[in-house]
């Protein structure tokens, strides 16, 4: 059954990433805002910015519009599952000698690979803009790394909201928040120029660390508790995320 | 074994909140005959389907599926059948060919490929196999979903209103397949809302009305519950499906004449 499990993941993981080379609007669409948003900061707004680093903007920026991507990037993954469900190849899928979870995990692997792509084209446009790293092999994999635990944690929080979505646009709907957090956090101004209780839900909630972390990493500095408490943040977001997801499924298909 | 039934439904009941969709089931259906359940929309007849693919749990009663209880051997139940849902459940991103492959992969096939193939020449799609199944039509669509549900030859197919939403012609097409189906073996169990689908496909009918099977039998039996036929003159209009189909001039017309007759000799010879 676990060799099941695997072979069925990697057709039906094979199924969705082929829905993405057919349709590239989905990792175009999610690259797009961005983009936008970091030509903004880099040549409207980030000349204002006063980072308190000597580095410079783009790079200061970078690893909240990373976020940001992936942030957006997930909603797809509600987006396909939700289709799938309705369209009937869902109840297919569950009435064949199949892993069941693997009808998840396919999503779920998909959703890392379209990030991943996306992540890519993002950190290429910043290249051109002006972003330079020194950042060793071991500290680019680190990234990587984290990229990809925040990535399978919003997306089995997107599955949770494709399972449970009424509608196709509920079922993206959820990933406007996440999109949001970004913004306060320390990813585009330093957390101390926010009035006080602004700056304590900055300071504490998990985009922060994480995108000190990542300009740690890409600085060549020290990361310090940061990775720690990124990861702590990560992990735990992944399993109660992870959790939910499994129980609504079950609930789902029994 | 041989005398088991092909699926047993034995006092099936299932709410959904307060509404009894199923308020006791019972039916068998003969292994490799087609059994028509025929009831009008929210009957429950894709409810009794979705139970019977695994797909819903019953509140009350049994079922068996190719000996197989739904509920607690659900994993061999999924090995002896295949459902073709209510709504032709293709990936409408994928072609044909790569739709049949799929599910033979998932269904861990050896040559997923020339099964495929295969399939499309039985089906009459290997023109259409590398198109989109987006771009199929009601009919092909329709075919290419009971294609996928023959992938592994389950002993058993369901298939949920499989003319619903198509056009004269699409709905010929899948009455062929499923004459063709019959012909080999598998056991069908169909559900519709069309009398004369049941009519001219099923062995055995059940009508679902209101949550309870109200009358099983042969079509000739059902028969007999009316009142003794009076013989009256009257004239013989084509009906539109005739006018339509004369008029797309399509030789099908009276080709579904044919094999309706000789699956009542078929029937006739069982």
């Amino acid at each position: 059954m676990i060799t099941h499990a695997l072979t069925d993941t990697s057709t039906l993981t094979g199924r969705s990433l082929r829905h993405i080379l057919r349709s590239p609007d989905t990792i175009i669409t999610t690259v797009v805002t961005p983009i936008a948003l970091m030509l903004l900061f880099v040549f409207v707004l980030g000349g204002a910015i006063k980072t308190g680093s000597e580095e410079s903007y783009v790079n200061y920026m970078l690893p909240g519009i990373l976020l940001i991507t992936i942030a957006s990037g997930i909603a797809y993954t509600a987006y396909r599952l939700f289709l799938d469900m309705q369209g009937g190849i869902f109840d297919r899928f569950q009435s064949m000698p199949i892993a069941r979870s693997s009808v998840l995990w396919a999503h779920v692997l998909t959703s890392v690979v379209a990030n991943l792509v996306s992540i890519s084209i993002v950190i290429g446009v910043a290249l051109i803009l002006g972003f330079r790293t020194g950042a060793s092999f071991g500290a680019w994999l680190a990234v990587a790394g984290i990229l990809v635990l925040f990535t399978l944690a919003l997306t089995w929080l997107a599955v949770i909201a494709g399972l449970s979505a009424k509608t196709v646009d509920g079922a993206s709907a959820f990933s406007y928040p996440l999109i949001f957090l970004p913004f306060i956090s320390s990813a585009f101004v330093p957390t101390d120029s926010m009035p006080g209780p602004v700056a304590w839900f900055a300071e504490h909630q998990p985009v922060t660390s994480i995108v000190d972390t990542i300009r740690a990493l890409f600085a060549q500095e020290s990361v310090g508790n940061d990775i720690w408490m990124a990861l702590a943040w990560l992990v735990g977001i992944l399993v109660v995320a992870y959790a939910f997801a499994i129980v609504l499924y079950r609930r789902k298909i029994s | 074994m041989t005398e088991e039934p092909a699926i047993r439904v034995q006092g099936l009941k299932k709410s959904f909140k307060k509404l009894h969709v199923l308020r006791g089931v019972d039916f068998e259906v003969e292994r490799g005959s087609v059994f028509a359940l025929l009831g009008s929309n929210g009957a429950g007849k894709t409810t009794v389907v979705k139970i019977l693919a695994t797909l819903l749990k019953s509140d009350a009663g049994t079922a068996t599926v190719h000996g197989f209880d739904v509920a607690t051997r659900a994993g061999e139940v999924r090995e002896s059948i295949s459902l073709t849902g209510q709504f032709a459940a293709v990936d409408e991103i994928l072609t044909g060919r790569e739709n049949l492959i799929l599910v033979a992969k998932l269904r861990h096939m050896k040559a997923p490929g020339a099964i495929a193939d295969e399939l499309l020449v039985r089906f009459s799609l290997t023109e259409a196999g590398n198109r989109k199944a987006a771009t199929y039509s009601g009919g092909m669509r329709r075919r290419l979903d009971i294609a996928m549900s023959l992938i592994g030859k389950p002993p058993i197919i369901f298939l949920d209103e499989p003319t619903t939403g198509l056009d004269p012609e699409g709905r010929i097409e899948v009455w062929e397949t499923v004459k063709q189906l019959a012909a080999q073996g598998t056991t069908v169990l169909l559900t519709t809302q069309y009398l004369d689908e049941a009519e001219q496909l099923a062995d055995r009918i059940a009508i679902l009305h209101k949550g309870t099977i109200i009358q099983t039998g042969t079509l000739a039996y059902l028969k007999q519950l009316l009142p003794v036929a009076t013989v009256e003159y009257v004239e013989k209009q084509p009906s539109l499906e005739d006018v339509f189909l004369a008029l797309v001039g399509d030789t099908r017309a009276t080709g579904s004449e044919e094999v309706s007759d000789t699956a009542s000799d078929g029937r006739a010879v069982r």
